[in-house]
């Protein structure tokens, strides 16, 4: 089980409660499909994403970057039970959408940017701190199931 | 491999920041340091507490060092050939979740935390290409 200290739930909640999830999930994901084009390789049903612009304006993405985070809020809600909250979605990563677990990692640093970018100073190294363990563990536990 | 436009973003991110980019550098490290303790074990000669001396002077050869390959994007593997023996032979950094890539990350987080929206989905990626482009030229005298 991962151990969290009281000040890291404190800066996970705190910065959690200032997110729109979906204006934030929607970015993340578009960056993903910018910084790492290959990554568009497991959404070829989402239609135009041929530029930046295309990808950042398409409300595929915009969607799924929604839902995306709003599942990682689930992580947020649960930390001492991370393994367990995501045990179906790793499964399914696995077996139906056959997602590589480094696209995990990919997207967890992408988050942090975003953070930043939205949080500047505010976004202190304790917290990226917290964060990126966030979304290590987070990684971790969806691709925990992979067989 | 960077392209034209890649270049042009990275140059222009570089020319919003050059004015301070030491701090950067520092603000970098620091953020490593504490994000990475693993990284830590690279400086057991450091004062690594916040604000420490060393690390403001690491950081400065960081930045500058960042700020030359800017200037040299056609031709990073020379600009960088000092350097890159200096990881090879002397630093010995990991190479294979190479510490450059924490420090990217890094990078990038103190870059998005002073230009926030100007730091665009295109200039990340121009930016994280250009990093990993330093980070493949350091690694590559390694064996």
């Amino acid at each position: 089980m991962v151990h969290w200290s009281a000040e890291e739930k404190q800066l996970i909640a705190s910065v959690w409660s200032k997110v729109n999830v979906e204006e934030c999930g929607a970015e993340a994901l578009a960056r993903l499909l910018i910084v790492y084009p290959w990554t568009q390789r497991f959404f070829a049903s989402f239609g135009n994403l041929s530029s930046p612009t295309a990808i950042l304006g398409n409300p595929k993405v915009r969607a799924h970057g929604k839902k995306v985070l709003t599942s990682f809020g689930e992580a947020v809600k649960n930390l001492d039970n991370i393994k367990v909250t995501y045990a179906k979605l790793s499964e399914l990563h696995c077996e139906k959408l056959h997602v590589d677990p480094e696209n995990f990692r990919l997207l967890g640093d992408i988050l942090i940017i975003v953070l930043a970018s939205h949080f500047a100073r505010d976004f202190t190294p304790a917290c990226q701190f917290a964060w990126q363990k966030l979304v290590g563990v987070v990684a971790h536990a969806l691709a925990r199931k992979y067989h | 491999m960077l392209t034209a436009d890649d270049k042009k973003l990275i140059q222009q991110v570089w020319e919003k920041v050059v004015s301070h980019q030491d701090d950067l550098g520092a603000e970098a490290l620091e953020r490593m340091f504490i994000t990475y303790p693993q990284t830590k074990t690279y400086f057991p000669h450091f004062d690594l507490h916040h604000g420490s001396d060393q690390i403001r002077s690491h950081g400065k050869k960081v930045a500058s060092a960042l700020g030359n390959a800017v200037k040299s994007l056609d031709n990073l593997s020379q600009a960088l050939s000092e350097l890159s023996n200096l990881h090879a032979y002397n630093l010995r950094v990991d190479p294979t979740h190479f510490a450059l890539q924490l420090l990217s990350q890094c990078f990038q987080v103190v870059l998005a935390v002073h230009l926030g929206n100007d730091y665009t989905p295109e200039v990340h990626a121009a930016f994280d290409k250009f990093l990993s482009a330093v980070a493949a030229v350091l690694a590559e005298k390694y064996r």
